[in-house]
């Protein structure tokens, strides 16, 4: 069997019992995206000499005796918007194009010290502002199971790496689904941790209320490994929880539901849900109960504002963290003749860097924080914020985990939302309220749609810290799914 | 009637510093409106006497030790700027002319 169609715990297994060397590995992969990324363009950046340097130096460590974590020597696509010193960070915008970050971001130190091989940094919707990829400065990531679809967003490029075996893991960022609704559209497992969970450190700020890292994988245990080398307390980051990270590995080899109580929440079906979807989604929870869980149905009735809310929030936010790009002190600067003061540089600086979807999410928070306009909008959206919290300990009194799709429909197809905000935005209904309440969330794949033959995901949410219930869940679902389809559903993916 | 103007958003554009053309103003406009039309339903949930979140989580004050730590040298800290002069950042005029 290829070394890329390994598993992430395979491949450590490998490499730390020295069948394998970790440079062999990162080999692998690099070949596999020199062949296939033409058509995914997954990355923004490849670092193929690094790449096989970090390999060397973690084969050398493990031929010394030393032990460690059981992702030494994985390769991993890291989001190109957690900083790294040794490769171009740009967000996926032309006003950080080439820009070398003075420093690694929390994760992206944790990575290393893990001894994860990072291969290089994925494409993303600019400042992680999307659904689809489309939004991002160096053009769309592809869905590797139809080329002409969209592969999620915003961490698009690490759902396709992943999906396309250019890498067994990938790092995302979730602030309203970028990580789960890539996941689902893929075929793939995606994670949002629990807010606070892991670090924002040297994570180039969108909303920093809901920003959240997270794992990419083909399977829950892979999700969970990754989760567990990077989370947990940081000093650098305020709100960092400190607390120890749930058992998610112990979780995701648990995968039992027996005697759980799984709650369907009422609000996420009807209008705007394809059939496949629903279709895929109601024999998830058949399985459920089938495997001894105990289903019950649980109305949520905040989370209708839940997308209006967010879509005041996000931007509120992302307007005052954008602030920064100022053309001053790092990233790009158009327009300094000599004539022009500091605020015309800035403005014009800002128009070019900037593409069209950041530009309506900076004016939509202006307008939301402007005086006259402040309570009706971002303050009646923190109330409801409030409520949707509310919802979600309301449910957990009565069941230990809650799901959904986890999303409306599958992969749309390139284009089709371009210069249709609203219509992008739906993509997100269902994961927005997780961010919102700052609780963790997985995607996990449950069937092809008839209508498309393509991924359906299937979302579970759990309390704050819950995040090992996720995992629990999500496995147990993942072992019936793939005993079910004789092997993962990526199995079935069209070869690239 | 439109939920938002178009110099309302020509407007919010100088507020965000961003010098838009007057056929991104159109644009824009016409999708401002429509965005602020749909999220504008949040009015519809009664949460008069509810307290609002800033956060999902309660925040408390976080310090360290105040101790000296090694940090960026002047070298890197101006290594992505556009312009430099004298280990400081070179910026274009911010006062006016009869400043």
């Amino acid at each position: 069997m290829s070394l890329t169609r390994k598993t992430a715990a395979e491949l450590g297994e490998l490499i730390a019992s020295r069948e394998v060397s970790a440079e062999q590995v990162a080999q692998a992969h690099l070949d596999r995206i020199a062949e296939v990324d033409g058509k995914v363009t997954a990355f923004l950046h490849v670092d193929a000499e690094r790449a096989l340097a970090q390999a060397r130096a973690v084969d050398e460590r493990i031929a010394k005796g030393e032990r460690l974590g059981p992702l030494a020597g994985v390769p991993i696509a890291h989001k190109d918007v957690f900083t790294t010193a040794d490769m171009p960070t740009t967000a996926g915008s032309k006003i950080l194009e080439g820009w070398r970050p003075p420093y690694d971001a929390t994760v992206t130190r944790r990575l290393r010290e893990a001894g994860l091989v990072i291969l290089g940094k994925t494409n993303l919707d600019e400042f992680a502002m999307g659904s689809s990829t489309e939004n991002s400065a160096y053009g769309p990531s592809h869905n590797p199971w139809d080329l002409t679809r969209i592969p999620g967003g915003s961490s698009g490029g690490s759902s396709a790496a992943v999906a396309a075996y250019e890498a067994p893991l990938s790092t995302g960022t979730d602030t309203g689904g970028s990580i789960r609704q890539p996941a689902a559209v893929t075929g793939i497992v995606g994670m949002k941790p629990t807010y606070g969970g892991s670090s924002r450190y040297g994570l180039i700020a969108f909303a920093s209320s809901l920003d959240t890292p997270g794992p990419f994988a083909r399977n829950v245990l892979d999700a969970a490994l990754l989760q567990e080398a990077f989370s947990g307390h940081d000093q650098l980051d305020s709100t960092s929880i400190d607390a120890p990270v749930p058992p998610v590995v112990e979780a995701a080899r648990q995968a039992d539901v027996a005697g759980l109580r799984i709650g369907v929440v009422k609000e996420f079906a009807g209008d705007g849900y394809q059939p496949g979807v629903l279709a895929r989604f109601n024999e998830t929870v058949e399985l459920l109960e089938s495997l001894g869980a105990k289903v019950v149905e649980v109305s949520c009735p905040t989370f209708a504002y839940a997308l209006p809310a967010y879509y005041l929030i996000a931007p509120s936010e992302c307007s005052s963290n954008l602030a920064r790009f100022d053309a001053m002190r790092y990233g790009l600067r158009v327009g300094d003749d000599g004539t022009r003061s500091a605020e015309e540089v800035m403005a014009l600086t800002r128009a070019a860097g900037f593409g069209p979807e950041v530009k309506r999410r900076i004016m939509l928070g202006t307008y939301a924080l402007s005086s006259g306009y402040y309570d009706a909008y971002y303050g009646q959206a923190q109330k409801v914020r409030t409520l949707i919290s509310r919802d979600f300990e309301a449910a957990y009194h009565q069941v230990d985990v809650l799901i959904s799709p986890t999303t409306p429909t599958t992969a749309f197809p390139i284009g089709e939302r371009a210069d249709d905000p609203m219509a992008m935005y739906l993509a997100d209904l269902c994961t927005i309220p997780s961010n919102l309440a700052g609780n963790a969330a997985i995607s996990v794949p449950c069937g092809l749609a008839d209508e498309d033959g393509l991924p359906v995901g299937l979302q579970i949410m759990a309390p704050v810290l819950g995040d090992d219930r996720c995992y629990r869940v999500g496995a147990a679902v993942e072992k019936a799914l793939n005993d079910r389809w004789g092997g993962p559903l990526l199995s079935q993916a069209p070869a690239l | 009637m439109s939920a938002i103007t178009r110099d309302e958003v020509a407007h919010l554009a100088r507020l965000s510093r961003l010098a838009l053309d007057e056929e991104e103003l159109d644009h824009f406009a016409a999708q401002l409106d429509q965005i602020v039309g749909a999220v504008a339903r949040v009015a519809e949930v009664a949460a008069g006497d509810i307290p609002p979140s800033s956060h999902a989580l309660p925040l408390t004050n976080v310090f360290r030790p105040d101790e000296i730590r090694p940090s960026l040298t002047p070298d890197q800290a101006l290594s992505g700027a556009p312009a430099v002069e004298e280990d400081r950042f070179r910026v274009p005029r911010i006062l006016g002319e009869e400043a």
